[in-house]
């Protein structure tokens, strides 16, 4: 499991809807603070890169020291960007894979606004849980 | 109940694996239930625009939805597709992936969106011959229009903006902001006037498309 890792969900409004603390490491308390801001700053370098290629994956897409930033773009422009010092780019694209279908779960219930915050907690122990396996 | 079959229970949404979309609805189910949704919205305005508005309204959210589960389905159809590469060329190039080009989200409305809703490719795409933005997607008869007809008072009512709607939930949540709308033209020799969606595509998306070459 990766030491540091930090993940995000920005919707299409640009308004994060999902965040996680998902790294081993203990935690420091302006962390997560410097985490949000390095995501927030990558999110122009996704806007210009997601029209460049129709892929959703993207990989390594900016650095901050020995933080790397990789993120999935889907089809409705939501982001998944993860924040993270390990090199296992496979487990990466899985983690973004199995995560965008419960994404996909929870947009699908008629209840849910696309856009609104994901507060459901089996949501969050899911990505936990998804976090520990492959990251 | 009627027909249940032992249906395996969840606790939760999340634990249920995603539809593969093979199950069908009956007609008569989803045309009354369209019923429905058209009389509650005729009580709630009171004037036509409005009602096509709240119908509009009413598809957007199922158009978002689709978008992002069809993409997400196209992933598992890909395997398939290599298959049958030569009659489906549109299916090809897309796997895991997200529609950025214009023609592309295009065909995929044409073809996969409205397979899944209504079982067939949509009779023809066309470009509009006026205006460079425009794109016109018509049916002969629309399935949501299959029961309705329309009184003489209430002039150019389309129940086709539920439709439209649709098609403008896809296209903006893909980032293609485009104005849709849904009107009746009559066909020679035909009894009942056909659907056309009219998809005028914002400023920005047919800049970014030039950009893009």
């Amino acid at each position: 499991m990766a030491t540091t890792a930090s993940f995000i969900i920005v919707s299409r409004n640009d308004i994060p809807i999902y965040e996680a603390e998902v790294g081993s490491a203990t935690k420091r308390e302006d962390a997560a603070q410097l985490h949000q801001f390095v995501l927030h700053a990558a999110l122009d370098i996704v806007q210009d890169l997601a029209w460049t290629t129709s892929a959703m994956f993207l990989k390594n897409i900016d650095r901050f020291n020995d933080l790397v930033v990789s993120v999935y773009v889907t089809a409705g422009h939501t982001r998944l960007m993860l924040l993270h010092d390990s090199r296992n780019d496979d487990g990466i694209k899985s983690f973004f894979q199995e995560v965008h279908e419960l994404y996909i779960k929870v947009l699908l219930n008629p209840l849910y606004l696309p856009g609104a915050r994901i507060a459901s907690s089996h949501f969050d122990t899911k990505v936990r849980a998804l976090a520990r396996k492959y990251l | 109940m009627i027909g249940a079959s032992k249906i395996k229970q969840y606790s939760n949404v999340l634990e249920k694996p995603l539809s593969k979309g093979k199950q069908e609805v009956s007609l008569s189910a989803f045309a009354f239930l369209f019923s429905e949704l058209v009389q509650y919205n005729q009580t709630q305005v009171d004037n036509i625009a409005e009602l096509e508005r709240r119908l509009e309204d009413a598809g957007y959210a199922v158009g978002a939805r689709c978008l992002e589960l069809l993409c997400h389905r196209e992933k598992v159809y890909h395997i398939i597709v290599k298959l049958c590469v030569m009659f489906m060329p549109f299916w090809l190039s897309q796997g895991n992936r997200r529609e950025t080009r214009l023609l592309g989200i295009l065909s995929f409305v044409h073809s996969t969106v409205w397979k899944v809703l209504f079982g067939k490719v949509a009779d023809s795409l066309e470009k509009g011959t006026e205006h460079e933005d425009e794109y016109m997607i018509s049916e002969k008869e629309l399935l949501v229009n299959r029961f309705i007809s329309i009184p003489k008072d209430m002039g150019t009512f389309n129940c086709g903006a539920f439709v439209a709607g649709i098609v403008r939930g896809v296209l903006d949540s893909a980032g293609f902001p485009a104005v849709v709308t849904a009107h009746f033209v009559p066909m020679e020799g035909q009894q009942r006037p056909r659907t056309t969606i009219l998809i005028k595509f914002a400023e920005e998306v047919l800049r970014r498309e030039a950009r893009l070459g």
